[in-house]
């Protein structure tokens, strides 16, 4: 082996130890993603996400010269035999004030079983401006055969809402908790 | 295709694996005893012998797809369910891009690197041999338990190889792990492969070439190794997560336990991106060979081709969210990937334009391999006008998911990458065989191709536009003509490939016209100071390179 040898295998190792860590960087970088990705939705409200803990009442004063229409939408997921309605489907709400809405959950199944609505706002501009109180959302329930349950919703829109923004839409979907019924898959 | 084994001095082998970074080899000369037959094969470490067992790999895996691809156009020759089960039609939809992609296009182009690159730069072999034959037998094993899936309860993947989750997790069948762990194969096979031309390229070239004298082919695939090197470990993160969710009980991706799916397609696109230009890439490389070749004139620009394709392949890393406009993204975010996507128009532009240039003036004549690329240029660039259309964020809205989608991508990867590989095969065949490839039959394959291919996909632009959805094995009726147009197309470029595995076998059985050393009268590279075909190793000493006579980029 000559002293040109050498030099390559040296030069050879010398990559791959560097290519080696350019590797292990972006396998870090991928499992960053994940926690960024939370923390870029949080500040940004991008994905539609609702703190998922009970906010308290934001004192000011109520802009009354806005009003935003607010829209209930709900939607049951596969594998729980689950209605969730809300009693109106729409209210109007001035910035800065507290506002209270009623959704009705019922089990149509046989047996007792537990789910939780996840709530997803958009235009997500207006995720992180949309504060709750009190909500349903924040834990799973559990319904007996055939019960039916009233849970209040209490709100309040943050009077920083982007200015361009007049309408949000606030929908439930209603997703089962523990081992789905059924399965998840139908041969 | 198949090189001879020559005789094989012990002195030469010696040299070529302690010169090519081997230092696992024992010197105490096992080389005496060559292993014949399967064995040989199972066991080789020459890059030329794993080249070629790549290049048949993707060749089977080509026509694997392309039969699922069939029996997709069976089904949609005409409207109604006609041909087969709409549960199978969605596993041969996904299986078909699934293969197509990671079994066809990628390991053709990863054999291309192993048969070219040592021989283009003047190595004895790549830099890691043992590590080359692994990453290439990962591959069938792979793609085995791939294809095992078909015959699984509940069958294959059937989520289209976009694999979406939580379609894939929730949604998915039984099956998805299996999935899930060919794909960790495949991203292995990959990275392994990209280490390996990179420590090639930076180590091994002829004293005096410097990286601004490398072939384009060589340029191109450095930069595509990077892509690998940086985009595999975030599709091995993502389906990683996939089996999590799936098996462990976690929620990276499902609503229901605070996951986002939107996350799902936020990394795979992360990953999906680059992935695409990692399938292009090296085919820009093949062109910028062969045109200069029968245009007789050195390549226009290529410091300019160089640092386009380096653009390219960063810009690929800020465009990802253009495949995903329609879930609800910000403006703001909307209008950074629409323009960052147009951005990636003016690199690819400069490529275009400079393979138009080198055609300018130039001598051209009108080789298989030369058709193939000119073929390329032209098809290549409507695939990149209709990814222009699709950039714009607007009237993305009304193209996505649609045929429209189907006709872009399809119109970059066939007529685009497929094409440059088999224009890469017609132009070096004779180094790796021997003898020139069948010129009736070319051409005949050549025709059959343009045609075929035009014929399949051209019409989706208009289905696609017209509102027919993607995946789905049943349309409405205003649809029929365009789709039976597509089929016949289809059937024709399937069919027609069959010539090339005639033109390839009688080039194994060296039928055909002996090719001399400088296999093409204006082709420059140090693979044409081979003889033809091409020892089993080449290059033991260095070969000579001096580069104000041999550097494609000399004035």
């Amino acid at each position: 082996m000559n002293a040109q040898q050498r030099e390559r295998q040296q030069g050879v190792a010398r990559t791959i130890r560097r290519t080696l860590l350019a590797l292990v960087l972006m396998v870090g970088f991928t499992i960053a993603l994940v926690p960024l990705y939370d923390v870029f939705c949080e500040v940004t409200g991008l994905n539609g996400k609702t703190s998922d803990t009970a906010q308290v009442v934001a004192g000011g004063d109520v802009d009354t010269s806005r009003k935003i229409e607010v829209q209930f939408v709900t939607r049951t997921s596969a594998g729980l035999p689950w209605r969730l309605a809300s009693e109106t489907h729409t209210i109007w709400v001035h910035p800065g004030e507290v506002a209270l809405a009623r959704f009705t959950f019922m089990n149509t199944g046989l047996e007792k079983t537990s789910g939780r609505a996840v709530p997803s706002v958009s235009p997500s501009e207006g995720a992180r401006h949309f504060r709750k109180m009190e909500c349903f959302c924040f834990q799973e329930q559990w319904l007996e055969a055939g019960e039916r349950m009233e849970m209040p919703l209490v709100f309040q829109i943050d009077p920083q809402l982007p200015q361009g923004v007049n309408k949000l839409t606030l929908a439930y979907t209603l997703y089962p908790q523990g081992p789905v019924l059924g399965g998840t898959y139908e041969h | 295709m198949v090189p001879e084994l020559p005789p094989r001095p012990d002195k030469h082998q010696a040299i070529s694996d302690t010169a090519a970074g081997g230092s696992a080899v024992d010197q105490g000369g096992h080389h005496h005893e060559q292993p014949t037959g399967l064995l040989r094969w199972l066991l080789t470490t020459n890059h030329k012998e794993i080249g070629t067992l790549y290049m048949l790999f993707a060749l089977l895996m080509f026509f694997i797809g392309g039969t699922m691809a069939l029996i997709v156009r069976a089904e949609l020759f005409q409207p109604g369910m006609t041909f087969v089960v709409p549960e199978f039609f969605n596993q041969m939809t996904t299986m078909h891009g699934l293969i197509m992609v990671f079994g066809a296009i990628m390991p053709a182009f990863v054999g291309l690197a192993n048969w070219l690159i040592p021989v283009q730069i003047g190595a004895p072999d790549m830099a890691l041999p043992r590590l080359n034959n692994f990453s290439f037998w990962l591959l069938p094993v792979s793609f085995t338990i791939l294809l095992s899936t078909l015959f699984m309860e509940g069958g294959g993947p059937n989520f289209g190889w976009t694999f979406y989750a939580p379609l894939s997790t929730t949604y998915g069948p039984p099956s998805t792990s299996f999935f899930i762990l060919a794909m960790h194969l495949a991203g292995i096979s990959s990275i392994l492969g990209a280490i390996n031309i990179i420590a090639t390229i930076l180590n091994l070239r002829t004293p005096n070439m410097r990286l601004m004298d490398m072939p384009l082919f060589v340029w191109t695939w450095l930069i595509t190794a990077f892509l690998l090197i940086a985009v595999m470990p975030v599709l091995a993160g993502v389906i990683t997560m996939m089996l999590l969710d799936i098996n462990f009980g976690t929620s990276f991706f499902d609503a229901a336990g605070g996951g986002d799916p939107v996350l799902f397609q936020h990394l795979f696109w992360f990953f999906g991106h680059p992935e695409v230009y990692i399938m292009i890439l090296p085919a820009f490389g093949i062109v910028s060979a062969i045109v200069p070749t029968f245009a007789r004139k050195r390549l226009f620009g290529y410091a300019s081709m160089v640092y386009a394709t380096a653009s390219i392949a960063l810009l690929s890393f800020v465009v990802w969210a253009h495949h995903m406009f329609t879930v609800g993204l910000p403006l703001t975010a909307q209008l950074f990937f629409m323009y960052s996507t147009m951005l990636i128009a003016v690199p690819t532009g400069v490529k275009v334009f400079n393979w138009i240039a080198t055609l300018f003036r130039g001598s051209i004549s009108f080789e298989l391999p030369m058709l193939f690329s000119l073929a390329f240029i032209v098809q290549f660039t409507i695939g990149g006008l209709s990814g222009v259309m699709l950039a714009i964020a607007p009237v993305d809205f009304q193209y996505h998911d649609t045929y429209f989608v189907v006709a872009h991508f399809h119109y970059v990867l066939v007529p685009g990458a497929v094409f440059a590989i088999l224009a890469a095969a017609y132009y070096w065949l004779p180094k790796w065989s021997g003898v020139y490839p069948n010129v009736k039959l070319g051409l005949a394959h050549f025709w059959l191709s343009v045609i075929g291919v035009n014929l399949t996909f051209f019409p989706m632009h208009f289905s696609g536009l017209a509102g027919m959805p993607r995946r789905i094995p049943d349309y409405a009726l205003q649809f029929a003509d365009f789709n039976m147009l597509s089929s016949i197309g289809g059937f024709l470029f399937g069919i027609s490939q069959l010539l090339f595995v005639a033109v390839i076998v009688l080039c194994i059985r060296k039928k055909g016209e002996k090719a001399p050393a400088q296999a093409w009268e204006g082709a420059e590279g140090l693979e044409w100071q081979l003889p033809s075909p091409a020892p089993l190793h080449t290059f033991d000493t260095p070969p000579e390179f001096i580069p104000e006579r041999d550097s494609p980029s000399r004035h």
